[in-house]
């Protein structure tokens, strides 16, 4: 089984949701984004997300534009977020890690390349935002082959003629985009979640995840009481780009106010 | 058992692209889910209005009537005697309303907007041509309007943004990136996908998603047909040349398609070159660049060897552009149109030999192609014929040529 299975059934065995924190690679240097991955399961994370910094980030917001510029500006390679990775796992086996970005730095690294090394660093699911099920075919083999599942995204807008076809070929789970709209705007009502997951639930057996505009921990108990599990990101940003220094740098504390976040959050999917 | 394609379109250059949006290995679909059904929506609802008549009636007749079309073809016969060589035709779409050829393909795509039902237009822009070209076209059929301009761009283009919003447009300036043309396009699809409900977004170039690279090449495909016909009429045959400036490449693609399938005639696209390409500092993405994804769409791309876009240069903000059309990248491989550049200064000169010679103040973009032509049609027979799309008028950049030349307004 793999580890976003496992994971995901060892949270139905428990009776609830999951957390799923974002952080973006090398926002604001490796180390402190590296400390950051490293504390996350500890303070509650199920699985942990990670974007992948590109200078064109069409569905992101400033929140998220201004990491992946941090993080751009601090010299992240695709290589290095892979070396990220192999780094977690040599003291994590268990917690699923999925890599978020944009197809174009994938594409260059080298779509078949891309997937060798990232099953071999640890990874266990990828999300390409600007890749939809039309054009998957240019990674979806590579993925396969190399154990790493590959997440798609619904969107409000996808209608249920279209869901069976971009869930074709989904696994680890779904992510669903809850507000149509970039990411750090606003938030989905409750009434609209309540419609939106059971929809997919009629197509799909795999986990949902909820994600776009899930920021505090009652909406992150709420959107993985609906859902399987619950995306928080742009918030976690906030707080990090709020404690940078002069220079970019984070001041002493970050890492733990960052996480400190991450277990209230982690509290609020458990019912605490 | 299938029936066989007739011969014409199995050698035809004009017959992409496939139904999956591509043009050999380049153009495509890569956006957001979230934008996925409206782009689909758009591909329907266009491939309805190609087929229908009175689609096209009411196009002709808005280009016609509103637009001024056909635009003129002017032999520019001082400027021939001064390079000494090829005759040298102007396409003049610079004459058409709003002053350069976007508004071919904004009356397009606002009266395929109206078919569909949607009630409010965004706009990305450069040099903000198709800025005005997109808000007049929303004045004259009562749209609200909302155009994304770099920071940079509104600037360097004051006059445009103030055009824009007196013609009723508002004009968001974006500073993220260099507050350039890829920085605008980044932030018009963000403002898409969140109203997508009841937002059209005109794309101003042959870029973007499937179906707007075909879209806006048909759309501007008539500056090409004009100038086929109009040709025909005063040299009795096709030019042997056809020059135009690309930043993405619409101006260019609208002459060059109806000719892709004469292969006497030579098809040249003349790039940015900004400070040179050995610089580093340029917008020439076939000449400079290697395929990647942006904006939608697989084509050549400024990017460095980890995938991050780079941006581009130029004097002109309407070339500033890291990419360019899926439609040119598959020409430029498939050999049958040569992609050039010429520099900023180049480019200045050019601009006021034709301003002397022709009495023509060309906008800084077709002053690229001019900057070739300049060195071509010397090394041409006299009887030879080079065709030249005088895409845009310069009113605009006279306060950026200016400023390059030393003088204070």
């Amino acid at each position: 089984m793999s580890r976003i299975a496992a994971r995901f059934a060892a949270l139905k065995a428990d009776g609830r949701g999951g957390l799923i924190p974002f952080l973006e690679a090398w926002d604001p240097d490796g180390a402190t984004s590296m400390a950051l991955l490293r504390g996350m399961p500890a303070a509650g994370a199920d699985l942990i997300e990670i974007g992948m910094p590109f200078t064109d980030p069409m569905a992101d917001g400033p929140i998220i534009q201004a990491a992946a510029r941090r993080g751009l500006i601090a010299g992240v390679k695709v290589r290095f977020i892979l070396d990220m990775v192999r780094e977690f796992r040599k003291d994590d086996q268990a917690t699923p890690i999925i890599l978020m970005g944009y197809l174009n730095p994938i594409l260059s690294y080298g779509p078949q390349k891309f997937c060798e090394d990232a099953g071999q660093a640890g990874v266990d699911g990828m999300i390409i935002v600007d890749l939809p099920t039309e054009e998957a075919d240019l990674m979806l083999p590579h993925a396969t082959a190399n154990g790493i599942d590959f997440i798609r995204l619904v969107a409000p807008t996808t209608d249920d003629v279209r869901l069976p076809h971009v869930l074709n070929g989904s696994s680890g789970f779904v992510y669903y985009v809850s507000i149509t709209g970039i990411t750090g705007t606003r938030s989905a009502s409750s009434a609209d979640l309540a419609a939106a997951i059971p929809r997919i639930r009629k197509v799909t057996d795999l986990p949902i995840a909820i994600g776009f505009g899930v920021r505090t921990p009652a909406q992150a108990a709420e959107a993985s009481k609906v859902a399987d599990a619950a995306v928080v990101a742009s918030a976690l940003i906030e707080t990090m780009a709020a404690h940078l220094d002069e220079d970019g740098k984070a001041k002493p504390g970050t890492v733990e106010l960052v996480l400190a976040q991450v277990r209230a959050l982690a509290d609020g999917v458990r019912g605490r | 058992m299938n029936q066989p394609l007739p011969p014409a379109a199995l050698n035809s250059l004009r017959s992409g692209p496939s139904d999956r949006g591509r043009f050999g290995e380049f153009g495509g679909r890569f956006v957001a889910e979230t934008l996925m059904p409206i782009v689909l929506a758009v591909e329907q609802a266009y491939a309805e209005a190609k087929k229908d008549p009175q689609f096209q009636a009411d196009l002709a007749w808005h280009l016609t009537h509103y637009v001024g079309r056909p635009s003129p073809l002017w032999f520019a016969e001082r400027l021939t005697k001064r390079l000494g060589g090829a005759k040298v035709y102007f396409k003049r779409d610079e004459l058409n309303h709003t002053g350069s050829h976007k508004a071919n393909n904004c009356m397009g795509q606002i009266l395929l907007a109206r078919r569909m039902g949607k009630t409010r237009i965004i706009a990305e822009t450069g040099a903000g041509q198709h800025g005005v070209a997109t808000a007049t076209m929303c004045a004259l059929f009562g749209l609200p309007c909302t155009v994304y301009m770099g920071a940079t761009d509104v600037e360097r283009q004051a006059p445009n943004v103030f055009r824009m919003k007196l013609l009723g447009a508002e004009v968001k300036a974006v500073t993220s990136g260099a507050g350039t043309l890829k920085d605008a396009m980044n932030e018009a699809m963000r403002d898409w996908v969140a109203n997508v409900e009841d937002t059209f977004y005109i794309i101003g170039t042959v870029a973007g998603p499937h179906p707007y690279p075909m879209m806006v090449r048909d759309f501007q495909s008539v500056i090409g047909e004009e100038a086929k016909v109009q040709m025909q009429a005063a040299e009795g045959r096709l030019p042997d040349v056809a020059v135009a400036c690309i930043g993405g490449g619409s101006n260019a693609m609208g002459l060059f398609h109806p000719f892709l399938d004469d292969t006497s005639v030579r098809l040249i696209g003349v790039e940015a070159g900004g400070h040179g390409i050995e610089t580093g500092q340029h917008a020439a993405s076939l000449t400079g660049g290697r395929p990647g994804v942006l904006h939608g769409n697989r084509t050549y791309l400024l990017q460095d060897e980890d995938g991050q876009i780079i941006e581009a240069h130029s004097i002109s903000a309407g070339l500033d552009y890291p990419g360019i059309g899926p439609e040119h990248s598959w020409l430029h491989d498939i050999g049958r149109v040569e992609y050039v550049s010429a520099t900023d200064n180049e480019a200045l000169d050019a601009f006021q030999l034709c301003t002397q010679t022709e009495g023509i103040i060309p906008a800084l973009e077709p002053a690229h192609a001019l900057a070739y032509v300049t060195k071509l049609a010397p090394t041409l027979d006299k009887d030879q014929i080079i065709l030249m799309n005088l895409c845009g008028r310069g009113d605009k950049d006279i306060f950026t040529v200016a400023a390059h030349l030393g003088v204070k307004l």
